[in-house]
């Protein structure tokens, strides 16, 4: 009775009703920041405001011409590959320096926050420096890491092996927070049942506290997925390496004046990816965690 | 919202000494974790005889920090200002456009996708073209992509936390007939600080990287991410780690301000721990 | 003139029918138990009686005004079975909330929170935050910060509900207490048939599927209620025959759901 009385009444269309409902609110909401930028673009140009940045055509290009950007051939004159071929190559390119950074960093931030988890002094001692890691300006440190590991990585492996290092860097550390906070959210009682069981630590650590983590867990790995496409990208940078989309931002921010609309496009593609990465671990947290869906901080 | 009933229990009161006093014991351990980890390094650096270009002495990082403080302090009060700057921006805006998307829950619902997919963005690419809508050499350039990399964070958990309050200490505001600025001020904001905090904190860490970041795409002669990579270049390693170390501490020390606030603010949560 | 007064009040929650052609009315310095067992929609008719929740159809009076009126005019003070006390305000704070909102100065606030205190035995705990109280504690806040600007009506939903038997007893008897020195009048809803009666003046049976009044036992024990009361026959007597008006309610229910 209190169950009914604390829900809020709430519609109960047919869900496909309500899917197209949200839908088209989606596409309204999206039309709406589409003449948003435009009608922006549109009245500073006509006044010449130019606080807080003065409005041209190269600073806020228009949108269409952006996907229009896509879609043409990368160099004038219409000859060679379309930009989009260019910008997907690129992208897959930065995908597998960043899924392999991710897998990496997700399992290492795993393993470091178990290790943490259980042994309060480990945690006293490393926690603070695992926080303080974050800190360090990844970018500034990136071609030293390449110039670190290219000697020891065989030839596979070489460049896009020490930017996949990188993003692992950036992506385990959501990983480690939360994996420490989930293993603790385990309730006491259903521990003290493990315990009536004669279970040890070994088990009640993959029966109970990883289980009960696994919300946390995922909702870090989420954070972490974008994570590492932004190590991949930053390590990419200063690397000299061409083949991604950091490469690729290089290229165009040199070419911003004479053509934008290259590096905001490079910028769609590198959004793509990162909400792709999203999607993809929210998926799979779909499918992994099928329990009431709860509000974890 | 309130927490498990416990047995009465003793204000924590007693001066800020002891406060401090704690405090010293609790970071023992992590002091003496920097301590070897340092010696460590120090000591395998020696060992291996290892070259300035892969990893400088911690001693030697250390005393060029110390002979070339003034000029590494001015590039990083440079650019501590560019990353407070876009800081206090992001987060202010992030936090005002939460509560007016959490009291109009059908703006909030209809926004919250595409302020996820934002959230999910390598938003940093974007600091080649905020370079260009200022000078590169302007602090506004840098304060935007910090601004905006700031944002998204703070607004997903300010969100998260002005709808997730209990729904009957809603109900129970409802029954003084409280309106709903009332109701967000006392009931909502409050019961939201702590989510707040955990997006500032985020916040902090992100703001000093977004300026270096922003700095490496151009900027000042001046500015620490500018000064690191002309160091860097000029194959001065010692220096360009001074400056990391630099960006390191300022990116700390942020982050350390705002637990300190979050502490202060939140005196009434049991245990303001993590 | 009742305090309460519902006109056959309907509530539905999507298909589900929470509340069926509800009529009740409630005398002044009445103390009226809802009682019944999950699903009949005891908390529901208390959220409509405060104006929480709207009903579907029929209407709820208080005080002789539509029940949003009351709610406006701060006519009741509400209690839930958690404390919800703010965990950021000190207990002071707390029980000043209301009389905050209602605009009282400030000396006037700190004047009615000590006295409010001291009604429910908690001085001395002012500054105290509401996770440094036991349960039992809580809940005393809680009433006292329902009170606090006395209200002629109090709503309270399974106040007790998660109290150990002790706590809730003693709380019982410091609930009548302070009933009968306010004056106010008082509809509670729970689960336990003893609490019920040995507090209620009368007892409303619910059934659920759907929610509906299936008896009112009127209850005649002598006041001032005592501990020993507790131990009177009649007392026995009453707990059985709403434990049975209660039975008749759910196999009324049985008969309805059984397949043909």
């Amino acid at each position: 009775m209190s169950a009914i009385a604390l829900e809020r009444p709430r519609a109960r269309g047919p869900a496909v009703r309500r899917g197209i409902g949200r839908a088209a609110l989606f596409v309204l909401v999206g039309a709406a920041l589409w003449g948003f930028w435009e009608g922006y673009r549109w009245l500073w140009i006509r006044e010449g405001w130019s606080w807080p940045f003065t409005v041209t055509d190269n600073a806020m290009p228009h949108i269409h011409r952006i996907f229009q950007a896509l879609v043409d051939h990368a160099r004038p004159g219409g000859v060679g590959p379309r930009l989009i071929t260019i910008l997907t190559r690129a992208a897959l390119f930065t995908a597998k320096e960043a899924a392999v950074g991710f897998a990496l960093g997700a399992v290492l931030g795993f393993a470091l926050g178990v290790l943490l988890a259980h042994f309060r002094i480990l945690q006293r001692g490393f926690l603070p420096w695992v926080v303080a890691s974050q800190t360090v300006p990844i970018l500034v440190v990136a071609p030293m890491v390449v110039v670190w590991l290219n000697p020891k990585l065989p030839g596979s492996l070489k460049d896009w092996g020490a930017v996949a290092v990188i993003a692992a860097y950036l992506t385990f550390f959501p990983v480690t927070i939360s994996t420490i906070r989930g293993l603790h959210s385990a309730d006491r009682k259903a521990l003290e049942l493990m315990r009536s069981y004669a279970a040890g630590d070994w088990r009640i650590l993959w029966k109970l506290r990883v289980p009960a983590a696994l919300p946390y867990i995922f909702a870090a790995l989420k954070v972490s997925a974008t994570a590492s496409v932004v190590g991949a990208i930053i390590g990419e940078l200063p690397s000299s390496i061409q083949d991604g989309l950091g490469g690729q931002i290089i290229n165009y921010s040199q070419y911003y004046t004479i053509q934008p609309t290259g590096l905001w496009a490079t910028n769609v593609i590198a959004a793509a990816l990162g909400i792709s990465f999203f999607l993809i671990v929210l998926a799979a947290e779909r499918i992994v965690v099928r329990r009431a869906p709860e509000n974890i901080a | 919202m309130t927490t498990a009933p416990t047995a009465v229990q003793p204000v924590p009161r007693g001066g800020m000494a002891r406060l401090v006093g704690r405090r010293l014991v609790d970071w023992l351990p992590a002091a003496i974790v920097l301590v070897g980890m340092t010696g460590l390094w120090e000591a395998l650096t020696r060992a291996f005889h290892v070259q300035d270009f892969l990893l400088p002495k911690p001693s030697a990082i250390a005393s060029t920090f110390w002979s070339t403080r003034s000029e590494l302090w001015s590039a990083g009060w440079f650019t501590f200002q560019e990353a407070l700057g876009g800081f206090v921006l992001g987060c202010g805006f992030a936090i005002l456009v939460a509560i007016v998307l959490a009291r109009w829950r059908v703006l909030g619902s209809a926004f919250m996708p595409y302020a996820i997919a934002a959230n999910a963005i390598p938003i940093i690419a974007f600091a080649p073209i905020t370079n260009t809508w200022f000078s590169p050499l302007d602090k506004s350039s840098k304060i935007s992509i910090v601004a905006v990399l700031c944002f998204f964070p703070v607004l997903v958990n300010t969100l998260r936390g002005l709808t997730s309050v209990n729904p009957r200490a809603i109900e129970l505001m409802e029954s003084y007939a409280a309106g709903q600025v009332q109701i967000f001020r006392r009931v909502r904001i409050p019961a939201a600080l702590p989510f707040i905090f955990t997006g500032l904190k985020v916040a902090t860490v992100l703001a000093m990287i977004g300026a270096v970041v922003g700095e490496y795409f151009g900027g000042a002669l001046n500015a620490l991410g500018v000064q690191i990579l002309t160091r860097a270049r000029v194959a001065d390693f010692r220096e360009a780690w001074a400056g990391i170390m630099l960006a390191c501490l300022l990116g700390i020390a942020l982050y350390l301000a705002v637990s300190a606030v979050e502490r202060l603010t939140l005196r009434w949560v049991p245990s303001t721990s993590e | 003139m009742s305090v309460v007064e519902i006109k056959d009040v309907t509530k539905r929650f999507g298909e589900t029918t929470a509340l069926q052609g509800i009529g009740l009315d409630i005398e002044e310095s009445e103390f009226v138990s809802l009682i019944g067992p999950s699903g009949c929609g005891k908390s529901t008719l208390l959220r409509i009686i405060g104006d929480l929740i709207q009903p579907t159809s029929g209407s709820a009076f208080v005080n002789g005004k539509p029940a949003r009126q009351a709610r406006i005019d701060r006519d009741y003070g509400i209690v839930f079975q958690d404390a919800v006390l703010y965990d950021w305000r000190t207990v002071a704070k707390n029980i000043a909330l209301p009389l905050e909102l209602a605009r009282w100065d400030r000396r006037r606030r700190t004047a009615k929170v000590k006295e409010m205190l001291d009604l429910v035995e908690l001085g001395g705990f002012e500054s105290h935050h509401p996770w440094q109280l036991s349960g039992g504690m809580q809940q005393r806040v809680s009433i006292a910060r329902a009170l606090s600007f006395d209200p002629p009506l109090l709503l309270m939903d399974e106040p007790f509900g998660a109290l150990d038997e002790m706590t809730r007893e003693r709380l019982n008897m410091e609930l009548l207490r302070i009933w009968e020195a306010s004056g106010s009048t008082v509809v509670f809803v729970t689960h336990s048939i003893s609490e019920a009666v040995f507090l209620s003046t009368r007892v409303v049976v619910m059934s659920p599927r759907p929610g509906r009044i299936s008896d009112v036992i009127p209850i005649d024990l002598p006041q001032p209620r005592t501990a020993l009361t507790r131990e009177e026959p009649r007392f026995f007597e009453l707990v059985t025959q709403v434990r049975e008006a209660l039975h008749l309610g759910h196999e009324s229910d049985r008969a309805a759901v059984a397949p043909a």
